[in-house]
């Protein structure tokens, strides 16, 4: 802060002297280096896209065509693949699948998140350090450790093949995530304002639906972010858990491959299918995330 | 911060997170560790062995030689994405439609199910159907990450660097967007260098998300298994197989569920470490932060 | 439960640490404890110091285990020595 105060101070004494001359030629030097960090950007923006281009070009084309030569466009635009996945409850269900379990613990994850975080950003109790460790190394726990475990636990109390056990599943992980970035943003939150509320004769359930939540909305949507993200990506705790009735979009793919060779076309447009959704949320959510990447903590 | 409560009742809304949580995480490990002990054929047929499973699996060659690979592989990763991550931060545009299309597209790689960016890099790489594959032969270099273990490695890092660099950029962004614009006009005004903004404003304004996303990155990299199993399926050999792959390779595909217990405890054990270390240095750089402030 | 595959040692060993967990419970409900300075480089509190010591134990148990030809009792023996002095002094 002393840092910037004295700055200005010295700048009005610049700014008197300096500012005519410079003012011109400054303007040409910012466009030129915004123009390079534009280039720059873009040559970054083209590499990222090229892996989903071109998953996005196998998929508008057919088999015969992909093995069959390169072309960095399809020559004959073809949405067979798509209407395949379309028309086939054994493909679109595996989307239904893996939205419905994402929902699932999205809404489970925040019910229970939202109290706890709470309890560690206004209060103090016993073991309240080594409880918050123990949840962070949740999140390091690598899935494959569990696989076996879980495989029985689940099926011992009959929520195997559910899309319950799934969403239960990833809370394993996403739980403690979510407590971690909303510990950050509720402790930005002076605490004179639950207070007031509190003088103002609002129950705590009142003031916590009604006045706090509200209050970190971008925390709150940078949270739904991840919780979706990481319970769509990940696959090997969903894959181990269910059978048929809620098997993942990511396990259905793998029948692309059969004895007679790898259906190119359809996996590339199975694919392209499970980047959509994510589109959607990211959209959704941008003007919270921009804002409320850093989780509370800068 | 500083002016929390003590009050034990605070347990009452930590209740529900933690049955949650336990019952996903603590059965699953005791489950673990009781496998670890013995030699499980059936569910009437095991036999106590007591440490033998611990002392073969820290003896194992294989399983030394994926755990370095895996350091290797967390510490490349690392050291590119953290660096490239910043500077593709300090190039995004900071307001209107352009930041919204750049935040979306920056994004979308981190949003693709990680089996499925194994399968876009598989298609991607390949010599006969892949635009990298193809292109890269056409100018001569005999690429092909199925014999070769150099290029597998390469494809590796490199498909981890399209993964996850947008983490990093994305939480940058977000710090250097809450410094206040004052800074940069005094800043401005007092002629400082462009690497004297980065260095004395930005980048400690940094500090705090980039511990975040060392922490994220480093926790991620440290489990991979679905990117390289789909890429390369840890080959050729056994080049890319790194430890949540030797795991799952022992415990579903050879059934040994004593040796895979042993080697999972160990292995949680080596993180518990790591992530304390990581965690108290947090904890103790933002006390001695705060007491600075206060003073 | 069956398929938990239970044992006696590791029966034995939980329930060790689901006491040990209560008996901190209760002696922080007390006496609450004090963050102070010991040798170790960061100030710690009771739990703090139990942790640290439980982990070494773990790694000094893998270490006789992997490395060494000793009896699995030299491992619990220099643990609970180790233990003590955290407590004590760390």
């Amino acid at each position: 802060m002393s840092y910037q105060i004295e700055n200005t101070q010295q700048g009005e004494k610049y700014n008197t002297i300096f500012s005519k001359v410079s003012s011109a030629e400054r303007r040409r030097r910012n466009s030129r280096s915004r123009l390079k960090k534009r280039i720059l950007l873009g040559i970054y923006i083209v590499l990222l896209m090229l892996p989903i281009y071109w998953l996005l070009n196998m998929s508008l084309q057919t088999n015969s065509e992909i093995l069959g030569s390169m072309t960095l466009w399809p020559q004959n635009l073809t949405f067979d693949n798509y209407a395949r996945i379309f028309s086939n409850p054994s493909w679109y269900m595996g989307y239904v699948n893996s939205l419905m379990y994402v929902v699932m613990n999205m809404i489970i994850t925040m019910l229970v998140a939202l109290p706890a975080a709470y309890a560690f950003s206004r209060y103090k109790f016993i073991g309240d350090k080594h409880l918050f460790f123990w949840l962070l190394t949740n999140l390091m726990a690598p899935p494959a450790v569990f696989l076996l475990p879980y495989f029985q636990l689940y099926y011992s109390v009959g929520l195997f093949d559910t899309h319950i056990a799934v969403a239960l599943a990833h809370c394993l992980f996403n739980i403690p995530l979510a407590i971690w970035i909303l510990e950050g943003f509720m402790s930005s939150v002076p605490k004179e304002i639950d207070e007031t509320a509190y003088i103002d004769g609002y129950s705590f359930p009142k003031f916590f639906i009604k006045i706090f939540i509200p209050m970190i909305s971008s925390g709150i949507g940078v949270v739904l972010f991840f919780l979706f993200m990481f319970s769509w990506v990940e696959l090997l705790l969903a894959r181990t858990l269910t059978a048929t009735d809620a098997q993942p979009i990511g396990m259905i793919m793998t029948r692309t491959s059969t004895a007679s060779g790898i259906d190119w076309g359809t996996l590339a447009a199975a694919g392209m299918l499970t980047i959509v959704p994510g589109i959607l949320v990211v959209y959704f959510v941008r003007n919270h995330i921009a804002k409320g990447f850093a989780l509370g903590r800068t | 911060m500083n002016n929390k409560v003590q009050n034990n009742r605070a347990w009452l809304l930590v209740l529900p997170m933690l049955v949650l949580v336990a019952f996903s995480a603590i059965i699953p490990l005791m489950t673990v560790v009781n496998y670890s002990v013995q030699d499980v054929l059936g569910p009437n047929a095991r036999f106590f062995t007591g440490t033998e499973w611990f002392s073969t699996m820290l003896n194992d060659s294989n399983l030394q030689a994926a755990f370095g690979r895996q350091i290797l592989f967390s510490l490349t990763i690392l050291a590119i994405q953290i660096p490239l991550g910043i500077g593709i931060a300090l190039l995004m545009p900071k307001k209107g439609w352009q930041a919204s299309a750049v935040l979306i597209l920056i994004t979308m790689p981190l949003l693709v199910p990680w089996n499925v960016v194994g399968s876009i890099w598989q298609i991607f790489t390949r010599g006969d159907i892949g635009l990298m594959g193809w292109s890269l032969r056409q100018i001569g270099i005999d690429y092909n990450i199925t014999r070769n273990a150099g290029d597998a490695w390469f494809t590796i890092i490199l498909m981890d660097v399209w993964h996850w660099t947008p983490l990093v950029a994305m939480l940058c962004y977000s710090g250097l967007r809450s410094i206040p614009e004052a800074y940069y006009q005094a800043a401005r005004i007092d002629r400082a260098s462009k690497w004297a903004v980065f260095r004395y404003i930005q980048l400690p304004k940094l500090t705090n998300v980039l511990v975040i996303a060392v922490l994220l990155r480093f926790m991620h990299s440290f489990m991979i298994y679905a990117e390289p199993f789909v890429l390369t399926g840890g080959g050729p050999g056994s080049s890319t197989t790194f430890l949540s792959q030797s795991l799952a390779t022992m415990a579903i595909g050879q059934q040994d569920l004593g040796p895979s217990a042993a080697f999972s405890i160990i292995y949680f054990l080596v993180i518990l470490l790591v992530s304390w270390i990581f965690y108290t240095t947090i904890m103790h750089m933002q006390k001695d932060k705060n007491s600075q402030g206060g003073a | 439960m069956s398929w938990m595959v239970w044992t006696l040692p590791t029966a034995i060993f939980f329930s060790s640490i689901a006491a040990m967990l209560a008996g901190m419970t209760v002696w922080e409900l007390r006496s609450p404890s004090i963050e102070r300075k010991g040798f170790l480089p960061i100030s710690t509190t009771r739990g703090d110091r139990l942790f640290i010591s439980l982990l070494s134990a773990a790694f000094i148990h893998l270490g006789v285990v992997g490395f060494t030809s000793l009896s699995l009792l030299v491992a619990s023996a220099v643990s609970v020595i180790w233990l003590l002095v955290m407590m004590r002094w760390g």
